[in-house]
């Protein structure tokens, strides 16, 4: 039996304006401004970009917000307002070689062109609490170097001229899009990215990790980790050529992987890939190893049975949105479901009695 | 229509980008006085999806999408101004759009001098600032005399 | 260039939305002629037709320009106010022309099994569109709909199709129909 039910509105909207005044909290405490969490919760900003898939840092603070510093919460928000906006067109793939780098590293060489710049990372810290931090004050200025007007190269482009290293050849398939074209396996290499990119940083992580661990063995070396500005061009049909039309901050990692070599392929190097809006490279760095433990049947590898290298599993489970949606909806009401299973149940038990009594 | 040549292409796209790139408050205060126009195309906020290249040079894929706001406007003298900037502001919009339709007419040379080139040497200054701090995080290596060689 | 900038939609959220609202009417109710405005398309696209580009394409929709559709003033236009890529009849999701122009219709996209969605809408130019001549019968049709159709053998074959198959939006100057594939076609 199906019984439609009302109620509850009184509810919800007391318990939204209890919601809210919990967010202000103790109102004798100045209320942060959105740009304050822009500014100072940078990192936390850049989660919320990156998995919302949309660059836009005011919006990203202002769900932050929202979301009393719940960050999928926050994600939520974002993909919920992009939903709202016309897409105007695709840029150009962004050139990471000619990024304005704030850092860059790389686990496998140490003298290379442009050389190691380590920014503001948080690597060398010695991870003890700054109370410093919890009384106010100014940061002194960092110390500035002239800057030397020279390229910084793609480390790999380094293994790839002596053929050490599977090229990466340009190539201008149109990418597919997830956002506008549902799902399908086996998912492109392209398809798999744009998921990753926008997946959850805390799976991507453990995933990126059994790896490590052995399940779908990958011994990685971080070839290169770069961070910083890139330039988007757009092609804008009433100029009819492209234009830049600003700046996008992204964490970019290049893994480098041994392999022996297939019928085909002689022994070389094997590369994953990472890129991630704003400043992830926790993220980037398992988008990589993710990346390429999904390559196994590319590379004529072998199919363990490990998680990370099993693509539905993978990209069915990585979005944190579709995650939540689905875990969160079993607290909402199921009272008719639920009567059902009762009435399965009883009759079960009816029915288990009878047998017993009859048996004795 | 003639074809704009390719310099002059050229030279739309930088100050296009310059105008797009510009923070929005900047922009404001270097072009408080806005001319008689014609809204073509009012502002109005969407996405650009932006991409990348697979390992950075192979196949293009799909990152996420951007903001970006987008206008066009036409001069009471009929010049046609263009603009898509990133972001959600729609007075950076349309200003950038007026700015552009502004430099192609006579006024070219003051929209120059009074807002492009201190947009232009504002951006380069934030640019080599941050190149600076990078620049002091970079590692010089030295090699440490070892056991067996001393 | 003025035609090519001009004759969008001067207030796009809310004239699209009206827009858009008789459109589906259009799609739910086969036959029913519904009167649209906003749109100012250069020549020879109808205002009817302008409507229908500016509200159901984008840079994701690719479109084909049949025959006289596909001239210079109208692919500015249509790339300023829409965007949407300008692609052959095989990669459309939506064609626009006339009826003569728009063939032959086999190029035209129809789904697939497990995706019927994947198929085109076809924009069909007409002189006239009025509620007399062909039996329109079906989903979204209480008893019977008339419709002046360019022909009924290709409709009649379309539905055949079905799940498959093409939906088409007829329009005539201010005005529009709509005939989806679920419609049963029969001669007057």
């Amino acid at each position: 039996m199906y019984v439609a039910v009302k109620g509850g509105e009184r509810a919800i909207d007391a318990a939204h304006a209890w919601l809210a005044e919990e967010r202000r909290g103790d109102p004798a405490i100045p209320e942060l401004t959105v740009a304050q969490i822009r500014e100072q919760m940078a990192l936390a900003v850049n989660r919320v970009m990156a998995e919302g898939s949309l660059y836009d840092p005011d919006l990203a603070a202002l769900a932050i917000k929202q979301a009393r510093g719940d960050l999928i919460e926050a994600v939520f928000l974002i993909r919920a307002y992009r939903t709202t906006l016309p897409r105007f067109g695709t840029s150009r793939p962004v050139d990471t070689a000619a990024m304005a780098v704030d850092r860059r590293v790389s686990a496998t060489f140490k003298d290379l062109p442009g050389g190691q710049v380590l920014g503001p990372t948080f690597d060398y810290t010695h991870r003890l609490l700054d109370f410093a931090l919890a009384a106010e004050g100014e940061a002194p200025p960092a110390p500035q170097a002239p800057a030397r007007d020279e390229p910084v190269p793609h480390v790999t482009g380094l293994l790839d001229r002596d053929g050490l290293i599977e090229g990466q050849p340009a190539d201008d398939t149109p990418a597919p899009d997830l956002t506008r074209q549902p799902l399908e396996l086996p998912a492109s290499r392209a398809l798999r990215l744009q998921a990753l990119a926008r997946a959850d940083e805390g799976f991507t992580l453990s995933l990126a990790y059994s790896t490590q661990r052995g399940y779908g063995r990958t011994h990685a070396f971080v070839g290169e980790l770069r961070i910083g500005r890139v330039a988007v061009q757009v092609d804008l049909p009433e100029l009819g050529f492209a234009v830049e039309i600003g700046e996008v901050e992204l964490t970019e990692c290049d893994t480098v992987n041994q392999f022996k070599g297939s019928r085909t392929e002689p022994p070389q190097f094997t590369r994953g890939y990472g890129l991630v809006m704003g400043q992830s490279e926790r993220k980037a760095i398992s988008m990589s190893l993710v990346d390429r433990a999904l390559r196994w049947q590319e590379l004529g590898e072998d199919f363990t049975g490990a998680p990370a290298q099993d693509e539905e599993f993978v990209l069915s489970h990585c979005d944190n949105i579709q995650s939540t949606g689905f875990l969160e909806h079993i607290k909402l009401p199921h009272y008719v479901d639920f009567q059902a299973e009762l009435e399965l149940v009883r009759r079960m038990r009816r029915e288990a009695m009878q047998m017993q009594e009859a048996a004795e | 229509m003639s074809q704009p040549s390719p310099s002059e292409t050229a030279l739309r796209r930088d100050w296009i980008s310059a105008l797009a790139k510009a923070p929005p408050g900047r922009l404001a205060a270097l072009l408080p006085d806005l001319p008689a126009h014609e809204m073509l195309r009012a502002p109005e906020i969407g996405t650009v999806m932006v991409q990348g290249r697979i390992g950075g040079t192979g196949a293009p894929f799909n990152l996420g999408e951007m903001t970006v706001t987008r206008c066009s406007v036409r001069l009471a003298e009929g010049a046609v101004g263009h603009a898509c900037v990133q972001g959600r502001d729609k007075a950076h919009a349309a200003r950038a759009a007026l700015a552009d339709a502004l430099m192609q007419t006579a006024a070219a040379p003051r929209i120059e001098a009074q807002v492009l080139a201190p947009l232009r040497a504002e951006a380069a200054g934030a640019r080599a600032s941050r190149a600076a701090r990078a620049a002091a995080t970079r590692v010089e290596f030295f090699t440490m005399l070892r056991g067996e060689d001393a | 260039m003025n035609a090519i900038l001009t004759g969008g939609f001067a207030d796009p959220s809310t004239q699209s939305a009206h827009a858009f609202r008789a459109l589906l009417e259009a799609m739910a109710r086969p036959g029913r002629i519904l009167a649209v405005e906003g749109a100012r398309p250069p020549a020879p696209l109808s205002v009817a037709a302008g409507v229908a580009l500016l509200t159901l394409t984008d840079a994701t929709t690719p479109l084909h320009l049949a025959g006289a559709a596909d001239c210079e003033a109208l692919r500015g236009w249509i790339g300023f106010h829409t965007g949407a890529p300008l692609v052959a009849a095989e990669q459309a999701q939506f064609a626009i022309g006339t009826w003569d122009a728009l063939h032959p219709l086999g190029r035209f996209r129809i789904g697939e099994p497990s995706y019927p969605d994947r198929s085109a809408t076809l924009i069909v130019e007409v002189d006239r569109l009025e509620p007399e001549g062909a039996r329109l019968t079906g989903p979204g049709i209480e008893t019977e709909a008339r419709l002046s159709l360019p022909e009924t053998a290709a409709f009649r074959a379309n539905r055949a199709l079905f799940p498959l198959g093409f939906d088409c939006i007829l329009t005539c100057g201010a005005r529009l129909a709509a005939l989806p594939r679920s419609t049963i076609v029969e001669d007057a």
